[in-house]
């Protein structure tokens, strides 16, 4: 056994965590969300630089890490910091499924997300399937050379930045069926597609997305013909660690916040922080902190293991996070006051992130009945 | 005992009811659906008006000073129907909190003149209270008054003042004493928002709305006649409008609104092919706190007939607050989670310019409120605050 970082996790770590620290504060990541573009290509361009994405991928990918435990400690600083960046979309989601799927003309778009030069975002969920994530109704249609999408996705974050989307689609079956999803590689100028974009409540923008007649040619499916869902569900394994360990770094930013103001605030001529009712709620929050670090573990850990291994501990990462989470977020809002409810202060960007981090694929509920279900097997 | 309503309550209710179909246009109902701050301060006074032509705006005043004397039952099932037709809420600053203060300690010339305008619109108020250094610990404050002549030369800072964008007023809670005791030495104070020297600033809350402000005071000239009561004896008259910030604390109905809204949701919402409501884990969540809120429901009319019936309600208006809160938090927890992936956009951004909404149109505000009501368990004296209120009056010496 041995919970350490290797050498060069340690310094990933150090170096993301210092940078950010310097770099992205509370004013300039608010700048940054109230943009038009919800995104710093400064910043982009400098983290990507500092090997933070080719982090995120194996060295066959053309990076130099992409483990669990890569993705982890990554995800971990991001999240300390609050970063509004889509590294999950562009990388993470985008990315892994190009290299996992690609054809060799079509892994050029993942040099380009790993020097910092493309985005992507992976058009999935639709209207109605809520986290119902073989749930699709959108449909392509091979229509001699050519394949003819239609169909509305929902959410689909980073749509607007992405050169690229990774559009899942059915080309047979029922619309529950894992069997017969198909991914395609559209560019976002494609004819027929049309987006309605918007900012989110935590940060970052997303978009509708509506396909009407997008005809490409079948070149430009990613992986064989109804058999995206092996694929989209290990990249969506390596994306619940990814916003397991985004959710631990904001805990334990929010619990430092906490402990701090506890420490420093003074009411009734003493600090806050010497009232014993506090004192062990602030506790409860730091058990429940170190639980949380651990389900990281198990998470990171397990992502190569046999899918059942692999997906109960990520099931059980998520609920427990989502939890957790939410105690965080609102004891830590609760113990500081007023103050942590304002949007200059650095916890109220923390709190929304780890709370909306529970509305990607899959809240606490639906991580439960997914653990019920995958014990049951 | 008797959980029923008397036959002129229930005729009260279904006067209250036919009024809210008639006077409450389905434009502003549907705007206090998508979140209060959706409304204008001219929607307010609008609502205001409407109310105060039918005589029910001073609900708690006496029939001498224009108001509609209700006794507590009366305003609970006014609130109940108020919520469930998604009608604005009353501001309370200068209705309920102010008014009674005047109508206790105020001089006769201080009852005439800012009552009525309290009543016709003339005037709105906000509170000053909170300071940055003091929160839960109100008698800490330092915004000070100094007597000159016959003016206070004011200087300070108050903060979360609600709605002060709006106001035209502001009553304070001032030191005119820094060498007495705490709270000795605090008057209460009505200053004119245009006086110079007086500044608003917002602060914008994580939802992205603006509902509180700091205001500061340098060198404001207030005219000694505008002190409430006697000087020093501020402390007494705060404590005196925080009773009556109390009433309908539990927010019973606005919970029970919340609920039903929530249940509609997961009724439209699917999950695994099937309406949400079905779901074994969120129908188990619906359920605990529906169960919470009946106890509570019959709690607060426990507290409501005594308070009916002329007694004072002490901690169980905190209790009311703690659990009220509780309660009215997990409802909007249930909220933001009903709607799945749809609760990840701005909500100011959620319709566009032909009215469309991004997603199902009850998505929109639901995870904003979600977040703005973490406001519940801090403002009005914090949970915190209450518990210890609750402690210390119960166990006595070992709460102390």
């Amino acid at each position: 056994m041995n919970f350490d970082l290797t050498e060069e996790r340690q310094m990933l770590q150090d170096t993301l965590r210092r940078y950010l620290r310097d770099k992205y504060d509370t004013e300039t990541r608010n700048t940054i969300i109230e943009s038009d573009d919800g995104i710093s290509a400064e910043i982009w361009a400098e983290l990507a630089e500092l090997g933070v994405i080719g982090a995120l991928f194996t060295e066959e990918q053309g990076g130099f890490g992409g483990a669990g435990f890569d993705i982890a400690v990554v995800f971990e600083e991001l999240g300390r910091a609050g970063v509004v960046e889509p590294f999950l979309d562009t990388a993470v989601l985008g990315g892994r499924l190009i290299a996992a799927t690609g054809t060799d003309a079509q892994k050029e778009v993942v040099e380009q997300v790993i020097t910092g030069g493309a985005h992507l975002a992976l058009a999935h969920g639709e209207p109605v399937s809520r986290y119902d994530l073989t749930h699709v109704e959108t449909t392509l249609t091979a229509e001699g050379d050519d394949i003819v999408l239609n169909g509305r996705k929902a959410v689909v974050v980073n749509a607007e930045a992405a050169g690229h989307l990774i559009v899942s689609a059915r080309e047979s079956g029922a619309v529950h069926e894992a069997e017969g999803i198909s991914l395609v590689l559209v560019p976002a100028d494609a004819a027929g597609l049309t987006m309605r974009g918007y900012p989110m409540l935590a940060g970052g923008r997303a978009a509708e997305v509506t396909l009407d007649d997008v005809r490409l040619p079948a070149s430009a499916r990613l992986g064989a013909a109804g058999q995206g869902w092996g694929p989209l569900s290990d990249t969506l394994a390596l994306a619940h660690v990814a916003l397991a360990a985004e959710t631990l770094g904001a805990m334990d930013s929010a619990t430092a916040l906490t402990n701090e103001y506890l420490g420093t605030r003074q009411q009734f001529g003493r600090p806050i922080g010497t009232f014993q009712a506090l004192q062990h709620r602030m506790a409860d929050m730091l058990i429940e902190l170190e639980q949380a670090r651990s389900a990281v573990i198990n998470a990171a850990g397990y992502l190569q293991s046999d899918t059942r291994t692999r997906d109960l501990n990520i099931a059980g990462a998520r609920n427990l996070i989502a939890r957790v989470g939410r105690l965080v977020a609102e004891e830590s809002i609760q113990l500081h006051g007023g103050i942590a409810m304002t949007q200059e202060y650095e916890l109220a960007h923390i709190a929304k992130r780890i709370v909306m981090t529970d509305h990607r694929f899959g809240d606490a509920d639906y991580h439960l009945e997914r653990f019920i279900e995958l014990s049951a097997a | 005992m008797d959980l029923s309503y008397s036959p002129e309550e229930q005729a009260f209710r279904a006067e209250v009811r036919a009024f809210l179909e008639a006077s409450l246009t389905p434009e502003m109902a549907d705007k206090v659906r998508q979140g209060h701050d959706t409304l204008t301060k001219e929607d307010i006074e609008h609502w205001h008006a409407t109310l105060n032509a039918r005589g029910w705006l001073a609900q708690n005043w006496p029939k001498e000073f224009g108001g509609a004397a209700w006794n507590a039952v009366q305003r609970h099932i006014f609130e109940e129907e108020a919520a469930r037709a998604n009608a604005p809420r009353i501001v309370p600053f200068g209705l309920s909190m102010l008014a009674p203060v005047l109508m206790k300690f105020g001089s006769k010339e201080q009852q005439d003149h800012y009552l009525p305008r309290i009543l016709d619109g003339t005037d709105w108020w906000c509170q000053g209270y909170s300071e940055p250094g003091a929160g839960s610990d109100l008698a800490s404050l330092k915004t000070k008054a100094v007597r000159d002549g016959d003016h206070y030369i004011v200087n300070g800072q108050k903060t979360w003042t609600t709605l002060g964008q709006h106001a035209n007023w502001i009553f304070c809670l001032v030191r005119t004493d820094p060498d007495a005791k705490q709270q000795e030495g605090i008057s209460f104070l009505l200053i004119d928002m245009d006086a110079p020297g007086i500044e608003v600033r917002p602060i914008i809350l994580l939802d992205g709305t603006h509902e509180v402000n700091e205001v500061w005071f340098t060198d404001v000239k207030v005219p000694v006649e505008n002190l409430v009561g006697e000087e020093n004896k501020g402390w007494t008259y705060a404590k005196y409008l925080l009773t009556h910030e109390r009433t309908n604390i539990a927010g019973v109905g606005f919970s029970q609104a919340g609920l039903d809204s929530v249940k509609r949701i997961a009724k439209a919402e699917r999950a695994n092919g099937k309406p949400l409501i079905q779901n074994p884990h969120f129908a188990a969540r619906i359920a605990q706190v529906e169960i919470d809120l009946m106890a509570l429901s019959t709690s607060n009319l426990r507290i409501v007939s005594k308070a009916a019936a002329g007694e004072a309600p002490g901690i169980e208006a905190s209790m009311l607050k703690v659990k009220g809160t509780v309660i009215r938090q997990e409802i909007n927890d249930l909220a933001r989670r009903a709607v799945g992936p749809y609760a990840l956009p701005f909500p100011s951004e959620s319709v566009d310019g032909d009215n469309n909404p991004i997603g199902p149109d009850y998505a929109g505000p639901l995870a904003a409120q979600y977040f703005n009501y973490r406001k519940l368990s801090i403002f009005g004296g914090s949970n915190e605050v209450q518990r210890n209120i609750i402690a210390k009056t119960m166990m006595g010496g070992a709460g102390r």
